[in-house]
């Protein structure tokens, strides 16, 4: 058999356990309320603390808010919402201590509108978070912002939960 | 009847475009009438008499001609197979048989070699069948490619003779295809093809992202905005040399070029001292440049207006996107529009009177507007959630613009009085910020009588 046979042979035989399984009517699951389970304090020595944001580990940790990179906005505002504002200081704080890293703030719009005009939005709102993170004393030699405006999105549907994701800053590291 | 012609050699074909290499030659753009006017003037081309020595090209001067009046949907051309007779000279024509026909107008002529032997001359008329006068007799010599172009020029003297206003066939249009994105390979192709949706052509190609395209008010050269480097950069690109030169390349943004009516100045939109603002850059580099709007809003989308003295903007200073004007002098800075909550993306008709725009009443529904400066009436010209780029023809007949179908960028055009409508279909690929060139400047020698028989 080759290779592609064998693959559909596979595809189909999963197929028809799908179907199998289907077939009978699941039991509704009931709720397993997780044991409040003492998490083991983990020897010291390698243990990285996800709120350590001067550590380069935490940019990967998906405990830590440094691997948060995101930071979304309203339409047409370039105001920073609360709920963003640890993870600026987070990244501010990593930017102060590691001072060959560096930053880039890309500025993104959703595509309502006008090409040009959102590119100036996007802008503003990169602005913004360099204004805050520099609030949390990073240096702005650190840091740059560029504007893409709508054309980069990363959702390309005409509708508010795209808006959303697209009207945002990512705070990417050229330099860790 | 008086005809005088001497045919000068077209530069039209010296000046072809120069490509990026073979097989960037695209699919056909293909302009389709949506809504025509009711009462279509109807007219005749009669298939103009072949008398050259070369193979007649398959689609004719009188097609072309025919095409481009019923694409305006100001027209009915009448098809050839109900044209019971050819009359190439005006002697010939019996007038009976065409007033019969219900036919108003007719348009009759001959292609030959020119006397030197270099190109063409196209010798045609323009006849009013109740009147039996000629209305318009011309030739003209065109160099050995540039058939077409002759057949524009010629529709667009129809058009004006009939109309009393400039036709625009002898233009062209600019536009991006946008293709794979979101597929981690995208390409990005500045086009430019002819008003009719021929010979187009990629300009530029690039794997990041081009936007605003504009024109020189030569025709010459475009101007738009490349992310190439990662950041947005100006770039005014030859379409005849080639050459491409980065005109702005400042931090923050470099965007929103429009050349200033003599090709000299470039307005643009850059933040290099804070918040975006219009400069003027001096493409003779004789002068650095300098700042127009001195404002901590949004300040882009500079276009100029006609007698070059005053620019118009788009700006958020009073909190939302409006269109405003400062004179040349960095003086007198005025709110232009109040209506909507949105207007953005100014683009003038001849004269400034017309200004079309994005237009938006709330967070909804973005469409093209037009605004009467004399009578300050606001007519919503498009029906989409997404329109933008809003470009006027220069005879200002049509607005073109880019607009969303089934998730898709296409391109489409309308009547500032809303009653025609276009559909410009391109293969694959996003299709947006359309761009319509001024009227492409000569490379023909026309003679004309006007004086009947």
């Amino acid at each position: 058999m080759n290779t592609a046979l064998r693959l559909i042979a596979i595809v189909m035989l999963a197929g028809l356990l799908a179907a199998c399984a289907r077939q009978t009517t699941p039991e509704p699951e009931p709720p397993v309320a997780e044991p409040p389970t003492e998490q083991p304090e983990p020897p010291v020595t390698d243990r990285i603390d996800p709120r350590d944001f001067t550590d380069v580990r935490n940019l990967d940790n998906p405990d830590s808010l440094l691997s948060q990179r995101v930071v979304y906005f309203e339409f047409d505002r370039s105001n920073i919402r609360a709920q963003f504002r640890p993870i600026i200081e987070a990244h501010a704080a990593y930017v102060r201590a590691n001072p060959s890293a560096r930053v880039i703030l890309e500025g993104h719009a959703d595509e309502r509108g006008s090409r040009e005009y959102n590119l100036a939005l996007g802008e503003r709102r990169g602005n913004a978070v360099e204004e805050a993170m520099e609030a949390g004393r990073a240096n702005s030699s650190q840091l740059e912002v560029v504007s893409y405006g709508e054309e980069r999105p990363v959702c390309r549907n005409s509708d508010d939960d795209c808006w959303q994701r697209n009207r945002r800053v990512e705070i990417v590291y050229s330099a860790r | 009847m008086i005809l005088s012609t001497m045919a000068k050699r077209s530069i039209f074909t010296a000046l072809a475009l120069i490509l990026l290499g073979p097989g960037l030659a695209l699919a056909q753009l293909r302009i389709e009438i949506v809504d025509g006017v009711e009462g279509a003037m109807p007219i005749a081309i009669v298939p103009f008499d072949w008398r050259s020595s070369e193979p007649e090209p398959a689609t004719t001067v009188s097609n072309i001609i025919s095409a481009n009046l019923a694409r305006s949907g100001l027209f009915e051309p009448m098809a050839e197979n109900g044209m019971i007779d050819r009359p190439v000279q005006p002697a010939e024509v019996q007038f009976g048989t065409w007033r019969l026909l219900k036919v108003d107008h007719l348009v009759i002529g001959q292609v030959r070699d020119a006397a030197d032997g270099f190109g063409y001359e196209i010798e045609y008329h323009l006849l009013d069948v109740l009147s039996g006068r000629i209305l318009l007799s011309q030739a003209m010599g065109v160099g050995p490619g540039d058939l077409r172009f002759g057949a524009h020029r010629i529709s667009d003297a129809i058009y004006e003779a009939l109309l009393g206003a400039p036709g625009a066939f002898a233009t062209r249009i600019a536009y991006v295809v946008a293709s794979g994105e979101g597929s981690g390979d995208p390409l990005y192709e500045l086009v430019v093809a002819d008003a009719d949706g021929f010979n187009e052509q990629a300009v530029v190609r690039n794997a990041e992202p081009i936007l605003s395209p504009t024109w020189s008010p030569d025709a010459r050269k475009l101007a738009y905005v490349s992310f190439a480097t990662g950041r947005s950069n100006v770039i005014v690109q030859d379409l005849y040399t080639g050459q491409n030169e980065v005109v702005s390349s400042e931090p923050g943004i470099n965007g929103a070029p429009a050349f200033s009516p003599d090709g000299r100045y470039l307005a643009v939109s850059l933040s290099r001292s804070g918040s975006p603002n219009i400069w003027l850059i001096d493409l003779d580099g004789q002068q650095s440049p300098r700042q127009l709007t001195r404002h901590w809003s949004i300040n882009t989308e500079p276009v100029f207006s006609a007698d070059g003295q005053e620019v118009l903007f788009t700006s958020d200073r009073a909190g939302r996107p409006q269109i405003y004007r400062i004179g040349i002098d960095g003086e007198g800075v005025d709110r232009l529009t109040f209506e909507g909550r949105y207007n953005a993306h100014a683009s003038l008709g001849p004269e400034d009177r017309m200004m079309a725009v994005i237009f938006s009443e709330g967070n909804e529904d973005y469409r093209i507007a037009v605004h009467d400066r004399e009578t300050g009436r606001l007519s919503v010209l498009s029906d989409g959630r997404l329109d933008e780029s809003p470009s006027f023809a220069p005879n200002g007949s049509m607005i073109l613009y880019a607009a969303r179908q089934d998730g898709r960028g296409v391109l489409a055009a309308a009547s500032v009085d809303g009653r025609v409508r276009q559909r410009l279909v391109t293969g694959a690929g996003e299709v947006r910020e359309p761009a319509w060139s001024p009227i492409v400047g000569t490379g023909l020698t026309t003679s004309d009588t006007t004086d009947g028989r």
